[in-house]
């Protein structure tokens, strides 16, 4: 069987805030890209974001999540960037092609360059009963609620305190439902001083060092045990739902059949692409940013997208090696301070709920 | 259960009404929804039940990876639920428990 193929300059896999951004910086080169999206809605992650994000003026902070996310759909509709949607990326095969598939066709694409921008997914824990009905990832709660405006359920149990797991609950209890606790297999809170203290407010509890033992229900969750680490007692308390926020693994499928080599860092999510600081992998001509490349935030996405789209446009021929080092230099300088707030934050801590929830 | 009034995204302005067939029984839903926010609005949590041991999964993802909220749609089986929008008069069948 053979397919109908369209070549490109510059195709970007995924209109997340990564993805949006290089195909933004491509454009201003003078570079045609075109930009995939399996969703039906360009912005990505940011789409469900209802909460004010922080960071710089130069990144949005006190926009929340997804004005953000349409001002960047708005930016490529200005500089006419072309946006494919329900249009997935179902493989890259290592001559360099991608088959995409939308509701009507499938069809490959040829490109010179191409920046992958796929994002994360997130991490499932397994206990007993995890796969019970009402067991969901925190960002699937997320999505069910702030997007489709459907409440995931009424009384619900976080697990983890990360940022994820805070924002989670902070956001269910503003959509209408209650918290029963938040779980932390560690003995500090993971998040921001700030999420963390919206919840103190609200008198929700976080439980460090406890565990979940099991879900119980037959048909859906209908109760959660919980057993003190230090102590040893099980505490059980009835909800309907538990959402899951231990963390995010890179979606590395397509850049792994591409053939690009991956390296294993807990801290960034776990197996993520190898890439150099100017985001190129170890293919020549592909390119990744965002969440692919390690787990961290909207505001080091879109910048790791800026650099992708230079790195792009530079192998592209599009812009010349000196005015493209200038721009490097000051949006390295921007990730530097990110990543130092960042860091100061959670660092290198985060890490250590994640080993533990794979020791308990 | 939907959220009409939601303190930062105020009233729900979500697109027409039209009716989905729930096992057979009518129900609303939001046309272009994803049929598996409809399904949980309607109160169902077991969307399949697993081959060899009949365990009920529901969606977990959200984002078409997990491909644990699959059901049957006008007689097609294992359409991802999360992934597929709602059309007027469209029949779903989840376990009946
Ligand atoms: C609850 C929560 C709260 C957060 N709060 C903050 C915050 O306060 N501040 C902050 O800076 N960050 C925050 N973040 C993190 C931020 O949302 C992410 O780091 C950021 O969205 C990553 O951007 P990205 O473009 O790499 O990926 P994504 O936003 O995930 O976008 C990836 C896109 O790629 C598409 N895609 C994936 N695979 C394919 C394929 N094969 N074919 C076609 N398309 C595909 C997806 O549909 C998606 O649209 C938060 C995250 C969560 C979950």
């Amino acid at each position: 069987m053979s397919y109908t193929c369209e070549e490109r300059d510059l195709v970007v896999i995924g209109a997340g805030p990564a993805g949006l951004c290089a195909a933004l910086e491509a454009v201003s080169h003078k570079c045609d890209p075109l930009v995939l999206d399996e969703n039906h809605r360009g912005g990505g992650q940011l789409l469900k974001q209802v909460h004010k994000f922080f960071g710089s003026h130069h990144h949005g902070a006190g926009k929340r999540g997804f004005q953000i996310g349409e001002e960047l759909v708005e930016k490529c509709e200005e500089k006419q960037v072309e946006i494919r949607l329900n249009s997935l990326a179902a493989a890259f095969f290592q001559d360099g092609s991608i088959l995409v598939r939308d509701p009507k066709k499938i069809y490959l694409l040829k490109s010179k360059a191409t920046i992958i921008a796929t994002g994360a997914v997130e991490k499932p824990l397994a206990f007993p009963g995890w796969t019970l009905p009402g067991v969901m990832g925190a960002g699937g709660a997320q999505t069910l609620m702030n997007v489709h405006r459907v409440l995931p359920g009424r009384r619900i149990a976080m697990v983890g305190s990360g940022n994820v797991g805070l924002i989670v609950a902070y956001q269910l209890v503003q959509a209408g439902a209650s918290i029963a606790c938040i779980i932390e297999v560690d003995d500090k809170v993971k998040g921001y001083q700030v999420h963390r203290d919206k919840l103190r407010k609200l008198g929700i509890k976080i439980l460090l060092r406890h565990r979940v033992v099991r879900a119980e229900g037959d048909d859906c969750v209908r109760a959660v045990l919980v057993e003190d680490m230090q102590t040893g007692r099980v505490f059980r308390y009835k909800v309907d739902g538990i959402c899951l926020a231990v963390g995010m693994s890179p979606l590395v499928e397509l850049p792994l059949m591409r053939g690009c080599e991956l390296e294993y860092n807990l801290r960034l999510g776990g197996w993520v692409v190898r890439h150099d600081e100017n985001m190129r992998t170890s293919c020549p001509n592909v390119y990744v940013a965002g969440d692919v490349s390690g787990v961290e935030e909207a505001s080091i996405a879109m910048e790791e997208g800026r650099l992708a789209g230079i790195s792009a446009c530079v192998d592209l021929g599009l812009i010349a090696k000196g005015k493209a080092q200038n721009k490097r230099k000051e949006i390295l300088e921007r990730l530097r301070e990110l990543r130092a707030i960042s860091g100061k934050e959670v660092g290198e801590d985060q890490r250590s709920s994640e080993e533990r929830n794979l020791t308990v | 259960m939907y959220i009409y009034e939601h303190p930062i995204l105020g009233k729900i302005n979500k697109s027409p009404k039209v009716t989905i067939y729930i096992n057979g029984r009518p129900h609303e839903g939001y046309l272009g929804e994803p049929v598996a926010s409809a399904l949980w609005a309607a109160g169902v949590r077991a969307y399949k039940l697993t081959k060899r041991f009949h365990e009920p999964r529901g969606p977990f993802c959200f984002i078409g990876r997990c491909t644990d909220c699959e059901v049957e749609i006008d007689g097609i089986p294992r359409v991802k639920a999360c992934v597929t929008p709602v059309k007027e008069g469209m029949s779903i069948r989840v376990p009946d428990l």
